[in-house]
């Protein structure tokens, strides 16, 4: 399968550049000692004004380089933790619903309605505000809006497994009913849930960009969103300080869908696009 | 109407009571989560109130009765209509969603009109010529609209069309005190509105764009489009006549799985560009610290969501008789 991916233009521009930006959080400590809110030169720098600053600085004289790299951190941070609560929470729910059905099912699924009507990003406001925002009320919040669609696809491929012979086998030879789930049923219906993960990652980023933007952000780590909610105020000038730290999250977020998209082609070839 | 749609109306209609009342008592756990009631928030303001009129004031809003007693007053308060007060504002909660709720609703019929409008032709246009330049061009926009955040969007248009080339206002509804007849003021409040409609949309515009171009893609593969062709009908008549009515189904589908997120993204672009509605009283609400009013646009948000998903499914199984009524 990866091998299919890698094969795929789309799936190795996504890879590399992803590898990049993980390059770029892993070396952010290396690369810039000194950490992200040090002050190193005269405020509102433009790119390339003074030599070895290459994307300036912000409005309080910090490198905006060094805002980004460690910025990846964070982001990344955010997208992969958030991805993985989404996940476990999302699973859990449609995977009861679907495989224990009737009463399960109907509570379940209604509950995932509400969660589904209410407006993602605005519950996620609410969220981290009551909570006070941090990385971890964040993580949470993001989460909490963005697992009803894990549930719904994992109900619907379950449903689908539950009544095949294999599944039905299991039952008759007397095994306990999380075991069926845990061996049988998901290793058999996950395929789609994972590369809805891979856009799931890139959701939890653009969420976590918007929230610090708003200024929601967890005041105490340098997140792409800080950045872009630093350099707000003054957007009628200095406008690359919002808009370097957003291109990395465009870029991100792009490389996240490609790869996503090559690894659904690869999964499904039948459904390979015309 | 035969009977089985009736069925699923009140099936559908007894649904979506079951999913305002999750949310309802949703609500209720989330006000009571912020540390604090609201006698200590009012307590912190005034700053001069001892711990007898605290106790006194808890009596009279009912905060010292048993939490089951306190959800079930607060649901029939919200289905009376009363989200509480906001001290902050000083006045019901209620008639401050719905004095700012007509701009939010203008924002994001407006962005889902040009979204489904320029996603489907775009979707069309790309499908018509698969594989060709242009399908490959409006591929890689696509690609990059859907990973753009819209606040980074909003940010963009602004920069460009507001700073740079001064073409458009950089925020508001309305020009403030503006005077002048229906058509004036239309002309003012529409130039107010295309940069904000334009970021809020773009995102959406890609999926359709995607959703249009594979649906596109399939019915022109059906035996009825090359009956058409066969008739002798033109190349515009089958794809718009035939081809377009059919493909259009899963995008409608979709506005209503959407309806929600445009509110959400409502709070970023009406922030943005500093437009009087829910998006920006939610926003301000927040910093205020105002739960009452934060929750209460939450609520109503919820509410026309659902409203609109019902009324969608119900023209859904009005236009297509083959959508199976049932459970």
């Amino acid at each position: 399968m990866l091998r299919r991916v890698l094969l795929s233009p789309a799936g190795i521009i996504g890879l590399i550049t992803l590898l990049i930006i993980v390059g770029m959080a892993l070396s952010a400590p290396y690369v810039f000692p000194k950490g992200p809110w040090s002050l190193v030169a005269r405020p509102y720098l433009w790119p390339g004004q003074r030599e070895g600053l290459i994307f300036g600085t912000d409005a309080l004289g910090r490198d905006i380089l060094a805002g980004v790299f460690y910025g990846s951190r964070v982001s990344l941070l955010v997208g992969i933790v958030a991805t993985a609560c989404a996940l476990l929470i999302g699973i859990t729910v449609g995977a009861v619903a679907g495989y224990f059905g009737a009463a399960a099912d109907a509570v379940l699924m209604r509950i995932t309605d509400a969660f589904q009507t209410i407006p993602g990003f605005l519950f996620a406001v609410v969220l981290v505000s009551i909570l006070s925002p941090s990385i971890a009320t964040i993580i949470l919040a993001i989460a909490t809006v963005s697992w009803p669609p894990v549930a719904r696809l994992t109900r619907a491929e379950v449903l689908r497994v539950r009544e095949s012979e294999y599944v039905q086998s299991c039952k008759v030879i007397g095994m306990s009913a999380p075991r069926i789930i845990l061996t049988q049923v998901l290793p058999n219906s996950l395929s789609p849930v994972i590369v809805a993960a891979a856009v799931l990652v890139a959701t939890a980023i653009i969420t976590e960009a918007g929230l610090s933007f708003l200024g929601l952000g967890d005041p105490n780590v340098m997140s792409w969103g800080t950045l872009i909610n630093v350099g707000r105020p003054s957007i009628r000038t200095t406008w690359f300080i919002c808009i370097i730290p957003g291109l990395f999250v465009v870029l991100t977020v792009l490389a996240l869908n490609l790869l996503g998209d090559a690894i659904n082609d690869a999964l499904n070839p039948h459904l390979r696009r015309r | 109407m035969d009977r089985q749609f009736w069925t699923y109306l009140g099936w559908r209609g007894a649904q979506s009571l079951v999913i305002i009342a999750i949310v309802i008592v949703g609500s209720f756990l989330l006000l009571h989560l912020v540390p604090g009631d609201m006698v200590d928030v009012l307590g912190g303001q005034r700053g001069d109130m001892d711990a007898e009129m605290m106790a006194d004031l808890r009596a009279r809003y009912g905060l010292d009765r048993p939490v089951l007693v306190q959800l079930l007053e607060y649901i029939g308060a919200v289905l009376r209509g009363d989200l509480g007060y906001s001290f902050r504002n000083s006045t019901d909660v209620l008639s401050l969603v719905l004095q700012r709720l007509p701009t939010t609703i203008l924002l994001v019929v407006c962005s889902v009109i040009t979204a489904v409008f320029i996603g489907t032709m775009a979707g069309v246009v790309a499908a018509r010529h698969s594989h060709r330049l242009i399908d490959v061009v409006i591929s890689m926009v696509v690609l990059v609209f859907y990973a753009t955040p819209i606040f980074l969007t909003g940010l963009g248009l602004m920069i460009v069309f507001s700073v740079k080339l001064r073409l458009l206002p950089i925020g508001g509804l309305m020009t403030p005190g503006f005077g002048g007849n229906w058509l004036e003021l239309v002309t003012n409040v529409v130039t107010h509105l295309i940069l904000p409609v334009l970021s809020l949309s773009l995102f959406y515009i890609a999926i359709y764009t995607r959703l249009a171009r594979a649906s596109m893609l399939q019915v022109l593969e059906q035996d009825y489009i090359r009956t058409a062709y066969a008739k002798g009908l033109s190349t515009y008549n089958v794809i718009i006549g035939h081809a377009l009515r059919n493909a259009l189904l899963p995008v409608v589908t979709m506005v209503g799985l959407q309806i929600a997120e445009l509110f959400g993204g409502a709070v970023l672009t009406e922030t943005i560009f500093s437009l009087p509605g829910v998006g920006r009283l939610a926003y301000d609400a927040v910093f205020e610290r105002d739960y009452p009013l934060i929750l209460g646009v939450l609520l109503v948000c919820s509410f026309i969501i659902i409203m609109v998903n019902l009324i969608i499914d119900i023209i859904y199984t009005l236009l297509d008789p083959r959508v199976e009524v049932s459970r």
